[in-house]
């Protein structure tokens, strides 16, 4: 059906940035759009102790942050998706829908693409599976094709002696978008980091891995110094604009404070 | 023209309604129940929030088939006859509100959180009420009037 429309038609799961979007004129006109609820069994969310946690595309936010599945696995991705908005939002929108609109600062983008996430991009001709990090092509844009749905997100099971915190700047506690976003994984072996995993957003055109903070970790203990220096190295590699939101210093140090903020908090969570 | 059939307050409506329209403007104009009020529009202020199958939602971002078959609860629906329900009589008494644009989106969100949640802590009535704005009372009233209306809904 998208196919056919090709560019006139859009996808609507919870709708709450499509409608908003088309109130305010800032897309062309559509002649139709398409709801995906109606299709039976795309809400689901099922874990699977070797495959990991499937989301379906209609899944809403409220369903899955609290879902004893999610909340019992990948606590970090509950604890992210309480950030987002407001319940009424919540109740509405789904995952999918944030990681499609593809604003930089989307909340469910740092936790997702530190945890490895898989897209399954499914079309009338077939399906492929996208790592999330090569989702993104820039503010509000993907690689999904007109006529392509993202009918699932798989997340890996998190490996044994993991751990994870997103952490969210805004100036206001609710109802805000981030200035700076900052997810931070680390798998540990002993005393060291065998895997770390550190994404930033709201402070590049996409959201963010930081390949050099990462790897001023790997293989080191966390600690003070460790950390200090992965945090700057994550500071000085992201590229945030300036706005009226924040200025693009503010965000390059609170990229800083956030960092050495999460990863303190891992350091002291006990294994 | 799209054929709905949505049950609001109850009562079971069959209507033939715009694709387009938003399930705010059928409750508000098709409906004429005019308790549930237009804020921003776009989902930022709640003060259109309505109970859509037990879960609050923002009417204004709700498209008026995507509300097929469902049940739906307003302000207009709380009340019993001339009795108010617990958390209305709760706003009316502290006084949690001034203007009163916002007082149905709050009470819409309280029933939400009160629903979930019977005893809410301070914390769970500010995330509970995240994503309803007021821009006269500063809240304080609004908060001592959910307090309130948890230990009235209690007993």
């Amino acid at each position: 059906m998208l196919g056919s429309y090709k560019g006139d038609a859009k996808p609507l799961a919870g709708g709450t940035d499509l409608i908003p979007q088309i109130k305010a004129r800032e897309m062309a006109a559509l002649r139709v759009v398409v709801d995906l609820k109606a299709i039976p069994g795309l809400d689901a969310i099922t874990y699977d102790a070797t495959k990991g946690l499937s989301i379906g595309a209609t899944a809403t936010v409220t369903a899955v942050e609290r879902s004893p599945l999610v909340r019992q696995y990948y606590p970090m991705l509950a604890n992210a998706l309480t950030t987002m908005a407001s319940p009424q939002v919540r109740n509405r929108a789904t995952i999918t829908g944030n990681i499609c609109s593809a604003v930089p600062s989307a909340d469910s983008a740092p936790t997702l693409l530190a945890m490895e996430a898989i897209l399954r991009l499914q079309n009338q001709k077939g399906e492929r599976l996208v790592p999330i990090t090569q989702f993104f092509t820039g503010p509000r844009q993907t690689v999904l094709a007109n006529d392509e749905l993202i009918t699932e997100i798989r997340i890996p099971v998190p490996p044994p002696k993991s751990c994870g915190v997103y952490l969210k700047l805004s100036p206001r506690k609710s109802m805000d978008l981030a200035v700076v976003g900052v997810a931070a994984f680390v798998v540990r072996e002993g005393e060291t980091c065998k895997d770390v995993r550190i994404a930033l957003g709201a402070v590049a055109p996409t959201p963010i891995r930081e390949a050099r903070a990462e790897s001023a970790l790997l293989g080191k203990k966390l600690n003070d110094e460790s950390i200090a220096e992965a945090a700057g190295a994550a500071s000085s590699e992201c590229r945030p604009i300036d706005d009226h939101r924040a200025a693009r210093e503010y965000r390059c140090d609170m990229v800083y404070v956030l960092t050495k903020r999460a990863l303190t908090q891992l350091k002291e969570e006990a294994l | 023209m799209k054929e709905i059939r949505i049950t609001v307050n109850g009562k079971p409506y069959e209507l033939s309604v715009r694709p387009h329209a938003t399930l705010l403007e059928v409750i508000r104009e098709d409906l004429g129940l005019t308790g549930t009020k237009e804020g921003c529009g776009v989902g930022e202020c709640g003060a259109c929030t309505v109970i859509m199958n037990g879960k609050s939602v923002n009417a204004c971002l709700v498209l008026a088939p995507e509300a097929d078959g469902k049940e739906i609860t307003t302000i207009e629906g709380l009340a019993d006859g001339d009795k108010l329900d617990p958390i209305q009589q709760a706003f009316y008494e502290i006084g949690g509100l001034q203007c009163g644009f916002c007082t149905p989106g709050m009470i819409m969100s309280t029933k939400a959180l009160l629903a979930d949640k019977p005893e809410p802590t301070d914390q769970e009535i500010r995330k509970g009420l995240e994503g309803n704005f007021c821009r006269c009372t500063g809240y304080t009233k609004i908060f001592e009037s959910v307090r309130e209306a948890s230990r009235k809904s209690r007993g």
